[in-house]
């Protein structure tokens, strides 16, 4: 590799990013700003850290008011595993979905492009769905947020989860109409990428929800710390 | 149909507030008649509001800031002045307004003084200093400025409208709870933090970007400005704990709206989980102000010492040491919570490594003075100022890291003292530091430096005479927000920090004539060379005020403090004319309304919910989801600057510099 082969062009900054940007430059400080689809990528690498860093704390407080029930309904006696299951799956095909989302805009399919998409949001829908019926019903039975500390920071936890999953499901809408009307677009790419991120993150904190709120609360109570 | 708005909301019966809202209104209403008779609105929506160029969107977080600034200070003068008069006595200010006044002090310093400033500093120097154009996200850019805007403007309103919260500026439950603040104060709070700290992690998450992602080709890691390092451990810390101060606020407000139990007293809440959880943020924060304001005192040591920064890379190793060690300590805000004397050990251990680093970079700035040729011009008397007032800030706080001293000393007028000396002396110090720096970078003339210096000489002074006080009546037992007092000791002690307060005040209005006169004589203070005090890094290359490209030519970084060293090897070579660069079109992102239109939403939307106007709620969300929509839509984000544009510019700044360093040589 020659020296100059490392060097970017002389304006390879511009944010308005020529298509040619070279392929060497990657940031790390020898040859310039790195190209748009890094630096996209990378900015929402970031955030999704950031994200991540609020569910900690959401986790966190889980934790600490686990075992203040107030008197009321235990982790044991509410959570239902079968209705966890059947969420999980959803979650997990629809990543699956997701990826095949991606596959197909790397081929610039739109008919499976479209599709993926619908399945990931069908499947999204699903999850939310037995999402709010599993609320639904632990609150008709008395065992609404209100009730106890342990509840307040389960509903909160599990809730937020939920309503990422809200908004990813109308940034998924707004995907699928961009990717319709506007083609495969560079920046609507680029779109796309982050919002995979978003989704498969998603799924890695529904795996530590499942984990350590439905798996660990129900839990023999010799078993639990 | 209003939630639960009426007319009572407006303090009628409490002349204070009312007049000074009133007068903020006049004076907002005749600022925009103003503008709106010299037919600038144009200008400004074209210029500022819609503008996506990180220089103007961090002079509006600067503006912002010292607007702010006047606010949180009159604040400062009510507190003071009434301990002054309290002394078995009711004082002018009933202790409801009071505890408002210290709760918005606190609250206005920190997140809409303190935090916009240095954002603001950052904003604008750090990708010039970089060698590039802009920052990675324009537009996130412009969306993080707004919603802070929005944050200060519900603070701001709840002087009018309502009331603010009483609680201090950390909301503690459970006072902060629905059953003992059952008032719209503390929920401006809320939705006022909420909103603008959205915005702040958009600009970390945005800086980390640039600084890791975008710099000028060579540009290594070892040759960045220190200035950017300190920026970088300042925005990843934004990005590690602001998530932790939504998350925590976030479950205050379902408390306060929905009835949970996280901080309550009843059904199993946990009060102290808020102290653990609030300072998990709140202690890294205090280096998310501090790590930018040590970096501006690295580039203007260097700069008046004229020479290279004394351990360039202990600064960096004690800069991301600090970074790392912020999240280590955050137990020692609350020593009494009876944790237990392990507990208590560690963290005090942990507060008190904090010094090493620290002291590493006060050494560093003395050995880079030392030796060198210093000029004392105003931003060094900032820096010299801050040297002195921080080591006794760092050591009073060395003190209270360890807990038995805590114990004596928790919440007394002594942390005040304390946290006033870092804050100040630290923070404020460094963003005026530079504000006086980087002026003439942004706007193309100086400040006045006669003006400048009496305004650090009342500051400093100032500053002592506030606080010294504070500390020794601290020891003497006096807790912090005492609204009266019956102990004829500290009486003086008192009334002479109200004098430092007043002398703090010449200060600032030094400052605001200070700008206003060396904007009416700007022709004569013009900087024709874009390098007013001979500096070392790249964003003294450009022209001052920066074309909005900043570069038309992306510089290429061969070695460290790059500028210095392309003038260094200019006056040895006598190489006086470098050769003319091929000029290519440049293409820059477009102004873009998005910022603004969601922070009005954003606004509408905060503002309903701390009023329960929930149909209004809805409303505002649609539309701000509308807004990113019809903004994913736009099929043209960039524009193109023609080379010949480009080319234009550059000639001229080429030829000024051409000049500059003749004179040089000569």
């Amino acid at each position: 590799m020659s020296t100059e082969a490392l060097r970017a062009p002389p304006d390879s900054s511009h944010l308005g990013h020529h298509a040619a940007a070279p392929p060497l430059v990657t940031g790390h400080g020898a040859g310039g700003p790195a190209p748009k689809r890094i630096v996209v990528g990378y900015g929402f690498w970031i955030f999704l850290l950031s994200d991540v860093i609020m569910f900690s704390a959401f986790f966190a407080a889980y934790a600490v008011l686990f075992k203040n029930t107030a008197g009321g309904p235990t982790a044991e006696q509410l959570f239902d595993l079968r209705n966890t299951a059947a969420e999980t799956a959803c979650l997990l095909a629809s990543t699956f979905t997701c990826a095949m989302a991606s596959l197909a805009v790397g081929e610039r399919n739109q008919k499976w492009t479209q599709l993926s998409l619908l399945a990931t949001g069908v499947l999204g829908v699903t999850f939310i769905t037995l999402e709010i019926r599993e609320f639904a019903s632990l609150i008709s039975r008395g065992a609404g947020p209100s009730r106890s500390a342990f509840l307040s920071s389960f509903f909160t936890l599990v809730g937020c989860h939920g309503v990422h999953v809200t908004a990813g499901l109308l940034w998924l809408g707004t995907m699928m109409a961009q990717f319709y009307a506007k083609g495969f677009r560079r920046d609507i790419r680029h779109r796309f990428l982050c919002f995979s991120l978003f989704w498969h993150a998603l799924d890695i904190i529904w795996v530590g929800i499942f984990s350590l709120v439905y798996l660990v609360g129900t839990l023999p109570r010799e078993l639990l710390p | 149909m209003f939630g639960n708005l009426t007319w009572h909301a407006i303090p009628f019966d409490q002349p204070i507030p009312l007049a000074a809202g009133a007068f903020v209104v006049l004076a907002i209403f005749g600022v925009l008649i103003w503008v709106w008779a010299k037919g600038y609105i144009p200008y400004l929506w074209r210029e500022w509001i819609t503008s996506v160029d990180h220089k103007h969107i961090g002079i509006m977080y600067c503006v912002l800031a010292l607007v702010m600034l006047l606010r949180g200070f009159i604040d400062a003068l009510m507190m003071r002045s009434q301990q002054a008069l309290a002394f078995h006595a009711a004082g002018y200010l009933p202790p409801e307004h009071y505890d408002q006044i210290f709760s918005a002090h606190g609250t206005i310093m920190i997140f809409f003084v303190a935090m916009p400033f240095v954002i603001g500093l950052m904003n604008f120097a750090v990708p010039l200093q970089l060698g590039v154009r802009d920052v990675a996200f324009p537009t996130l850019n412009s969306v993080g400025f707004w919603l802070t805007a929005v944050g200060a403007l519900l603070v701001n309103l709840s002087l009018v409208v309502g009331e603010f919260a009483r609680t201090g500026w950390l909301p503690y439950p459970p006072l902060s709870e629905l059953a003992y603040s059952p008032g719209v104060g503390v929920d401006y709070y809320l939705w006022g933090i909420q909103i603008s700290g959205i915005g702040t992690l958009m600009t970390g998450i945005n800086l980390v970007t640039t600084i890791l992602k975008m710099r000028a080709p060579g540009m290594s890691y070892m040759r960045m400005p220190v200035f950017c390092w300190t920026s970088l451990a300042s925005n990843l810390l934004i990005v590690a704990a602001f998530p932790v101060l939504t998350a925590t606020l976030a479950m205050l407000l379902l408390d306060r709206y929905l009835g949970f139990h996280f901080f309550t007293n009843t059904a199993g809440g946990n009060a102290m989980m808020f102290m653990n959880l609030i300072w998990a943020w709140g202690h890294p924060e205090v280096y998310i102000l501090v790590l930018p304001a040590f970096g501006v005192f690295s580039e203007v040591v260097a700069t008046f010492s004229g020479k290279p920064l004394f351990g360039y890379r202990s600064m960096v190793i004690a800069t991301m040491a600090i970074c790392i060690l912020s999240f280590t300590v955050w137990l020692h805000h609350f020593f009494t919570m009876g944790a237990g004397a392990d507990v208590n050990a560690i963290f005090g251990i942990a507060s008190m490594l904090i010094a090493i680093p620290t002291g590493v970079k006060i050494y560093n700035w003395l050995f880079t003075m030392y030796g060198g040729r210093v000029r004392f011009s105003s931003p060094m008397l900032w820096a010299i100022g801050f040297m002195v007032t921080f080591v006794i800030g760092g050591m009073t706080g060395v003190l209270l890291a360890s807990p038995p001293a805590d114990f004596v000393l928790h919440n007394s007028l002594f942390l005040v003292a304390h946290f006033h000396n870092v804050i100040i002396g630290g923070v404020i110090f460094g963003a005026f530091a530079g504000y006086t720096f980087w002026f003439p970078k942004a706007f193309g003339f100086t400040l006045d430096e006669r003006l400048g210096k009496a305004a650090f000489w009342c500051w400093f002074v100032g500053f002592y005479v506030t606080f010294v006080p504070l500390y020794v009546v601290g020891l003497e037992g006096m807790t912090r927000r005492m609204q009266h007092y019956d102990r004829p000791e500290w009486h003086p002690w008192l009334l002479v920090s109200g004098l430092g307060a007043l002398i703090i005040l010449c200060g600032i209005a030094l400052q605001v004539a200070q700008l206003a006169i060396s904007i009416r004589s700007r022709e004569r203070r013009r900087d024709l060379t874009g390098d007013p005090w001979d500096g070392r890094s790249l964003e003294w290359a450009t022209p001052s005020p920066p074309p909005e490209f900043n570069f038309a030519v992306l510089p290429n970084v061969t070695h460290d403090e790059t500028y210095w060293s392309v003038k260094q090897s200019a006056r040895e070579q006598m190489r006086l004319v470098l050769p003319e660069p091929h000029y290519e079109a440049i293409e820059m992102p477009r102004n873009s309304p998005v910022g603004f239109v969601t922070a009005f939403f954003a606004a509408v939307t905060g503002f309903s919910l701390i009023w329960h106007i929930w149909w209004l709620v809805v409303l505002g969300l649609i539309c701000a989801y509308i807004t990113f929509v019809v903004f994913a839509w736009r099929d043209v984000a960039e524009f193109e600057i023609p080379a010949e544009e480009v080319a234009r510019i550059d000639r001229a700044n080429r030829q000024v510099r051409a000049d500059a360093l003749r004179e040089l040589a000569l």
